[in-house]
């Protein structure tokens, strides 16, 4: 046709030719456009989309952090970690809640009153935030939940790390518990939100509380490649996190179990501490609960029977629980009075089981009396007519300043447990500041016999045996191992040194230098005449091994095994002359108005090494309830003495 | 004539295979093999299921092309009407006993391959109009009767593709038939009115749109809105895209497509994955190719001495520069997201045979270049 020629064809032609030609300017217009649309995407903004891409493909998961652990002195492990498997949801990522729950519920087999708390604590929080739907599932139903994830768009099933206290309920007052992190967990410690992660666990009382910094750990960190729908193709980077330090106790697990033992289904405390080294042998208060309650999150109904319990599981007995130490206080009573000249070993007093001082009648525990007693008899028969004459004496103050310096009303564990209580040393001086009144005599008399506004802790008083029976030095209790810790024999060496320098200082005339030499040593002498001392450890082991002692019956004849010590009496209300006629034996009496039964002793007598404190809540006398406790301790205490003794010599090593 | 006539029959097949424009021929090869290299990729790095039919239907389409190429363009002229209205019984025919995929109605199973009518439109309308303005005096071009015949031919068609719906194809063949009707000559104001038209009327068509369809284009003013949702595709294409660089990240390294980040990254997004391994450089030169296969094609129409022969060629090129100029722009985020494959690289059977198909044409009509066509 076109070859036909003529003027249309022509016309069409160049039409066609002239349009195409245009068109073609246009094509190129636009993949010029298409060109510069790529440079601007992937020259100037490549940056940028190669951060959206990374973002994009790029997740990090943060593993909750390995938590140290807990070493008894052995290098037993009271306090480890296992692996926990749990369920978590993040309600954000999923699609329909309600039915991944009753899905959950129907795999799990729940009843409907969790699921409707878990659909509550879902609302509670941000849609983000994850919830634990189950903190600990068996293998069995973790195997099962990974089974059925296909159906369960949103359910995360992950492995944590959870706490184990293999000892159970022994150790449950010193190392605490731990537990999820709760709001104020976060808010108060700045390492805890920095590590927080879903599961985490951290210490919410005793040592486990005290020592969360050095124990946390640092948190492993995972960054995988995910694809659009979130799933992991593969692990890019995995930076392992450091184990929090593990800390090693001074604690004998044997001898801390034992004691657990002989706590069983009482209320009450026991303390062993080394007189030299300051070192807690075992620390117990009774009742206990299972710390391992908490890795399961304990549900409410054993929390509160826990919570109600009478004989208060919840309180460390042996650092916060405050009690009249009744006569455990009769040897620093005669010590004081020693020390201040009050009265001389000679002086003596008749008892006729009452006494009538500034108008009031006072009775001694003996109602037939003890006759005639010296002081050495006094105590080992405990008799309180001699010490209110003592008190009476020696004053309330001078009592207050004797019994500060062997460590009552402070704190002895203060930097482990700050919850400790200080308990109460009066004083005139405390009464007017803290009641407001002026001090009465007659409170003076009781408080030599360890009644009235005085109160103390179990561990107070089993450092205040300690520091009586190394001879009257100041020692420095501790619980966890130090690396530079001085051997007892050290020390030992240290407290004669220190008696030196009492005497030199007795011997010249420069009072000034003597002071400052005294207070450059570490392990400094309690008291200025060390015969006071000697004779009021006489005393209390006179108590224990002598016919009409107050603990003979419970006494160890074996002198490997001998041991002093000093009974106490603590009334909780004040005795009324009818109950005084009745004369009730302790089961006659109800519970709650029981004495408080004490016993504070020290031994091998020939060469002291251990001191302890036993406390029995509403145990009756203290002869009956608690000195046969101390007497089946000591044994084991003694008994391990060697073995302890060998792995000291190898403490450099460890730790 | 008689001479010319002559002339032609006279072509041996050496001669036949030596008038092949080689050049062209390697373009559609350098493109089949980058389209083979990008599926291998789409398929993480693995001759997975569509690889392994691409490369399959990339032999077998272009050695059918081949063999068309020999078909003399006399055929096609000849049979322009009836191509056209076979397809369309096939359009007709996927409205009624078609497969449904993903809430459309496009296929029809021929059991060896599902085969999707509208994409063999795309030709079929080109060969139709080439056909019809082959015979159309300049003069009558623009008289109401020659206007009106080209319109319904073109409306059928886009009013079936849009039912089923596929609002892609249906705008990929309505601009194709578009472009041949301005190249023959259509009055420009025809196509200002017309625009004004459909400017005035797009409010009225949207709300006839499928709500996906809608948001679409609504997404595409404002990708970030909604950046899991519609957005999506738009931003992880354009992330995709961007990360990729001056050199790209690396052959089997894109991690956008291989993270599955990518939606339809074996059709419709096969731009993205390969921009993003192959990076700026890349996309030029795969640019640089489609332009010489476009600038070949309108070569052979300059040397067609038919009427059919050029407009088919020019109707041909402008389609294929409008797939990859649509389906670049949707994927660089220019444009909204409407399904466009693009030539030769999407996977996808019936877009490659239609393509081919276009291509034997151009090809006979290269080699039967002085053939004159009654």
């Amino acid at each position: 046709m076109i070859e036909e020629g003529g003027n249309t064809v022509f016309r069409k032609l160049s039409t066609i030719n002239r349009r195409m030609f245009i068109f073609s300017l246009a094509k190129a217009v636009v993949f010029t456009g298409i060109v510069g649309r790529l440079f601007s995407l992937q020259i100037s903004e490549n940056k940028k989309y190669l951060t959206l891409s990374d973002k994009n493909r790029l997740r990090e998961s943060r593993l909750p952090p390995v938590r140290g652990k807990f070493l008894d002195y052995f290098g037993n492990t009271i306090a480890g970690n296992l692996e926990v498997y749990q369920l978590h949801v993040i309600p954000e990522q999923v699609e329909d809640f309600r039915y991944l729950m009753v899905r959950l519920r129907d795999i799990l087999g729940f009843d409907n009153a969790k699921l409707a708390k878990l659909i509550k604590k879902k609302n509670k929080q941000k849609p983000w935030e994850t919830l634990i739907v189950s903190e600990n599932l068996s293998w069995e139903e973790f195997s099962k939940i990974n089974y059925y994830l296909h159906d369960l768009a949103g359910a995360k099933p992950i492995i944590t790390i959870g706490r184990s206290y293999p000892y159970s309920k022994s150790y449950t007052h010193v190392l605490g518990y731990v537990a999820q992190v709760s709001k104020e967990d976060l808010n108060n410690s700045e390492i805890i939100k920095q590590r927080n992660v879903p599961g985490l666990r951290v210490g919410k009382s005793g040592l486990e509380k005290n020592f969360e910094n050095e124990l946390i750990g640092t948190n492993s960190i995972q960054r995988y490649e995910v694809n659009a729908y979130g799933k992991r193709i593969n692990q890019i980077d995995y930076i392992e996190g450091e184990e929090g330090k593990t800390i090693k106790l001074t604690i004998d697990s044997e001898i801390q179990k034992f004691t657990q033992e002989l706590l069983k289904d009482k209320a009450g405390s026991i303390s062993v501490m080394d007189i030299y080294t300051g070192e807690i042998i075992a620390m117990n208060s009774s009742p206990a609960f299972d710390p391992n309650l908490f890795l399961y999150g304990v549900d409410f109904q054993k929390w509160n029977e826990i919570k109600k319990d009478p004989l208060k599981p919840l309180l460390n007995k042996t650092l916060s629980g405050l009690y009249a130490p009744g006569s455990t206080i009769k040897p620093i009573v005669a010590l004081s009075a020693l020390e201040n000249d009050v009265l001389s070993t000679k002086m003596q007093v008749r008892c006729q089981g009452k006494i009538e001082m500034y108008g009031h009648t006072y009775h001694c525990w003996k109602k037939k009396g003890h006759g005639y007693m010296s002081l050495k008899n006094a105590i080992k028969q405990s008799c309180d007519i001699y010490f209110y004459e003592a008190s009476r004496l020696l004053g309330v103050d001078r009592l207050n300043e004797t019994a500060m310096k062997f460590g009552l009303g402070k704190q002895v564990l203060g930097d482990y447990f700050p919850n400790e209580k200080k308990g109460v040393v009066p004083s005139t001086k405390w009464k007017k500041e803290n009641i407001g009144q002026n001090w009465y005599l007659g409170e003076t008399i009781i408080t030599g016999i360890g009644q009235g506004y005085i109160q103390t802790n179990p561990l107070q008083l089993c450092l205040m045996t300690a520091q009586l029976a190394n001879g009257g030095y100041k020692i420095y209790p501790r619980i966890t191992i130090n690396k530079n810790q001085e051997s007892a024999e050290e020390i030992r060496k240290k407290m004669l040194q220190a008696k030196d320098e009492i005497k030199k200082r007795k011997d010249t005339l420069f009072n000034v230098t003597g002071d400052l030499l005294r207070k450059k040593t570490k392990y400094k002498s309690l008291v200025r005449n060390h015969e006071n001392i000697k004779f009021v450890l006489d005393a209390m082991f006179r108590s224990t091994n002598e016919v009409y002692g107050t603990s003979y019956g419970s006494r160890i004849d074996d002198p490997k095994y001998q041991y002093a010590g000093k009974t106490g009496t603590s009334q909780v209300k004040r005795i009324t002359e009818e109950e005084r006629e009745l004369d009730l034996e302790t089961y006659q009496i109800p519970y709650k108005d029981r004495d408080h039964a004490w016993f504070v002793a020290f031994g091998p007598y020939k060469e002291p090494r251990y001191a302890l404190s036993v406390l029995v809540e509403h145990g009756g006398s203290g002869s009956k309830a608690a000195a046969p406790i101390a007497k089946k301790l000591f044994k084991l205490i003694i008994d391990r003495h060697e073995l302890r003794e060998k792995t000291t010599n190898q403490k450099g090593v460890k730790v | 004539m008689l001479q010319q006539f002559h002339y032609s029959n006279q072509l041996t097949f050496f001669q036949k295979i030596r008038s092949f424009d080689f050049t062209l021929l390697i373009c559609i090869l350098i493109i089949g093999i980058i389209s083979i290299f990008a599926m291998y990729s789409t398929d993480g790095g693995d001759a997975l299921y569509h690889t392994k039919n691409h490369i399959l239907r990339f032999i077998i389409f272009f050695s059918l092309m081949i063999f068309m190429s020999f078909v003399n363009i006399k055929f096609w002229h000849a049979t322009g009407y009836v191509f056209y209205i076979i397809v369309l019984l096939l359009l007709i025919a996927a409205s009624f006993y078609g497969v449904t995929a993903q809430g459309s109605q496009r296929w029809i199973n021929l059991y060896f391959i599902n085969l999707q009518p509208s994409e063999l439109m795309k030709i079929a309308i080109i060969v139709c109009f080439a056909k019809y303005y082959h015979r159309v005096q300049i003069n009558n071009v623009n008289k109401i009767i020659s206007l009106a015949i080209p319109i319904v031919i073109l409306i059928i068609p886009i009013f079936l593709v849009v039912a089923q719906p596929d609002l892609g194809t249906s705008i990929l063949i309505a601009l194709s038939g578009l472009m041949v009707l301005w190249l023959a000559g259509v009055n420009v104001k025809y196509f200002v009115y017309s625009s004004l038209i459909f400017i005035i009327s797009t409010p009225f068509v949207i709300s006839f749109l499928k709500p996906y369809q809608k948001l679409r284009i609504l997404t595409f003013f404002n990708p970030d809105k909604d950046p899991l949702g519609a957005g999506y595709q738009i931003i992880q294409s354009k992330i995709a895209v961007g990360s990729g660089g001056l050199f790209g990240k690396g052959f089997l390294k894109g991690t956008q497509g291989y993270l599955e980040f990518l939606p339809e990254k074996h059709t419709d997004f096969i731009f993205t994955l390969f921009s993003e391994e192959f990076g700026f450089l890349g996309s030029l030169v795969l640019l640089l190719v489609y332009a010489i296969m476009i600038f070949r094609i309108i070569r052979i129409g300059y040397q067609s001495r038919s009427f059919f022969g050029r407009l088919f060629c020019f109707g041909f090129a402008s389609a294929i520069f409008i797939y990859i100029s649509v389906n670049m722009c949707m994927v660089l985020g220019l444009l909204p997201i409407v399904g466009s494959p693009l030539p030769i690289m999407s996977y996808g059977g019936s877009s490659m045979l239609a393509t081919m198909i276009g291509f034997s044409i151009v090809m006979s009509a290269n080699i039967y270049q002085r053939q004159l066509v009654s």
